[in-house]
């Protein structure tokens, strides 16, 4: 520990660099995951006769939303596996 | 170097975090309130007298958080603490931490009914003098976590640590004041969120003063308790803090602060915009005050669920021996990792839970007759909700438990302490989002209940969606943990 070699010092500045990619980056995505859940709840309940539509709707912007949490998770298996 | 410059050092360090952290929430809540009653002296100019004179006396209760803040600057600008131990340096910076970031929400807070009850003379003008009540009482509720901050900055400062070694004792003052200052920023917040509501609702409807009194007094009182805990866990730290030890003393020390601080702000919050929803019902159907309270403080016994994880991860910081850990920089990583990770993760189920049993309550004033099946609607989203105060806490226990037996190398200490900041953050998205979604179903259900079982179907779906990324934070922080 006395001498940190500067190969250590690169691994473990990606370390923290993959936690904090995963750890902010899923802020939003759960956040706006939840919101665009919470709106398509309350259309179904104002109309519940297109279920299917608002249901598909919700899914395919949940998805979208997603992509964010996605990339943090390959940028942080990238810092973590191949840097 | 000489102890006594290190000591001043923490001082000024203190006195600018302290008044520049507590000058942002007071600022805030006046503007909200400025802003309400400038709203209402646009609809009725000609009370403008009376409207400007209710402004500045709320301005006046939300200013008392920054000029606690700026006391304790001023003191630790002016005071030579150095005589009281080298320790000092900490004890200044935590007071500053602790009144700072204290004042932050009590100051925010306390413009919440201070706007509103302006905004309600507007509307009601015949309630004037109960209305003044009402708003004092709420703003005075919402000023106790401040009035812990200035508490445990007191003790800090005045604490004499003479003949105590610069460490570990140092960490039990820093620990104190991030744990106080942090613990009281949701309940100083969530207070005001419900004495907003309670004004906002006398003035719709005069009659029910005495039934929002009490719901506004009761939700108050719960969310006001994740700021206790961490005032319970602040004095503790400062009365029993070791004064002999090694960098894991260190470590469990900030750990536990960090965990019952981060912890305490969502389950403040959540328990707060809870009983504001309690409130609102009332104000939508006064009938069921009765089952309102009911479901106001189930919803919040299941919203403190987060703080109380963070208070025994706090405990068993404090208390356990951790013999089995590696005295080095490994094993401290591994301690604090474990504090932020069950504290941070706790404020979105915190919060999210607290959202959900609003709109639980809200919902059952919309539909009475269906109160069983929304309580089965609320609890099943909380459920959801709380999945990533789980996850942090589950990380917490593997951190703390885990042999730590590799090498002992930088990158191997900081990944457990990625471990923790990556479970802490990735919790609390996915815990706020759970709780929209579950509040929004409660609502929908409220109005059309014949449909509950595809509202609850949707609620599920979406949920579980959103509960994806912090699955994925918790699949790195196992691969931090575990692969490395």
């Amino acid at each position: 520990m006395e001498n940190i070699s500067g190969a250590d010092l690169v691994r473990a500045a990606a370390f923290i660099g993959a936690g904090l990619a995963m750890g902010l980056g899923a802020i939003g995505p759960g956040m706006g995951e939840g919101f665009a859940g919470g709106k398509a709840c309350e259309a179904i309940g104002r109309n519940p006769d297109e279920a299917g539509l608002l249901t598909r709707t919700m899914l395919v912007a949940q998805a979208v939303s997603e992509s964010t949490g996605i990339y943090s998770l390959v940028v942080a298996l990238l810092l973590i596996f191949v840097v | 170097m000489e102890a006594e410059f290190i000591v001043r050092a923490g001082q000024f360090l203190g006195a600018g975090l302290c008044i520049g952290l507590g000058a942002i929430g007071a600022a805030l809540g006046e503007g909200y309130t400025g802003g309400m009653a400038n709203i209402s002296i646009s609809r009725r100019p000609a009370m403008a007298p009376t409207y400007t004179r209710t402004m500045l006396v709320a301005q006046a209760v939300a200013e008392t958080s920054a000029i606690f803040a700026l006391m304790v600057s001023v003191l630790l600008l002016f005071t030579d603490l150095s005589r009281w131990g080298v320790c000092q340096w900490a004890a200044a910076i935590g007071a500053g931490l602790s009144m700072g970031l204290g004042a932050f929400g009590s100051g925010i807070g306390a413009g919440l009914p201070g706007g509103q009850a302006i905004w309600g003379l507007s509307r009601q003008p015949q309630t004037s003098s109960h209305m003044t009540t009402t708003m004092l009482v709420s703003q005075a509720i919402c000023q106790t976590p401040a009035i812990f901050s200035l508490v445990v900055a007191f003790l800090l400062i005045f604490k004499n640590a003479s003949g105590y070694p610069l460490w570990p004792y140092s960490a039990s003052f820093l620990a104190a004041g991030l744990a106080m200052g942090l613990g009281a920023i949701g309940s100083g917040w969530g207070g005001g969120m419900t004495g907003g509501a309670c004004c906002e609702g006398f003035a719709r409807q005069p009659r029910l003063r005495s039934q929002l009194m009490t719901m506004n007094l009761v939700g108050q009182a719960v969310a006001q308790t994740p700021a206790i805990f961490a005032l319970l866990v602040a004095i503790m730290l400062v009365v029993g803090g070791k004064t002999e030890g090694d960098i894991l003393t260190v470590a469990t020390t900030l750990g536990a602060g960090l965990a019952i601080g981060f912890g305490a702000i969502g389950s403040g919050l959540g328990n707060g915009a809870n009983a504001k929803g309690a409130c609102e019902a009332v104000t939508i159907n006064s009938g069921t005050s009765k089952d309102m309270m009911t479901f106001m403080l189930v919803g919040q016994a299941i919203g403190q669920t987060p703080v109380i994880f963070a208070l025994v991860v706090s405990l068993m910081l404090i208390f356990l021996p951790f013999g089995g850990m590696p005295a080095n920089l490994v094993g401290f990583s591994a301690l604090v990792g474990a504090g932020l990770s069950v504290g941070i993760a706790g404020i979105g189920s915190g919060y999210g839970n607290g959202i959900n049993g609003a709109s639980a309550c809200r919902g059952v004033a919309l539909a009475p007759a269906e109160r069983g099946s929304m309580l089965t609607l609320m609890l099943v989203g909380q459920a959801v909700a709380q999945t990533p105060a789980i996850f942090g806490l589950l990380v917490a226990f593997i951190l703390m438990f885990k042999a730590q037996a590799g090498p002992v190398t930088l990158s191997a200490a900081m990944a457990l302490l990625s471990a923790g900041l990556c479970m802490g953050f990735g919790g609390l998205g996915p815990g706020v989002g759970n709780g929209f979604t579950g509040a929004a179903a409660c609502e929908a259900a409220g109005h059309r209940p014949d449909q509950r079982g595809l509202i609850m179907r949707t609620m599920l779906v979406a949920q579980a969606v959103a509960q994806s990324t912090a699955i994925y934070a918790l699949v790195i922080a196992f691969v931090l943990i575990f692969v490395i």
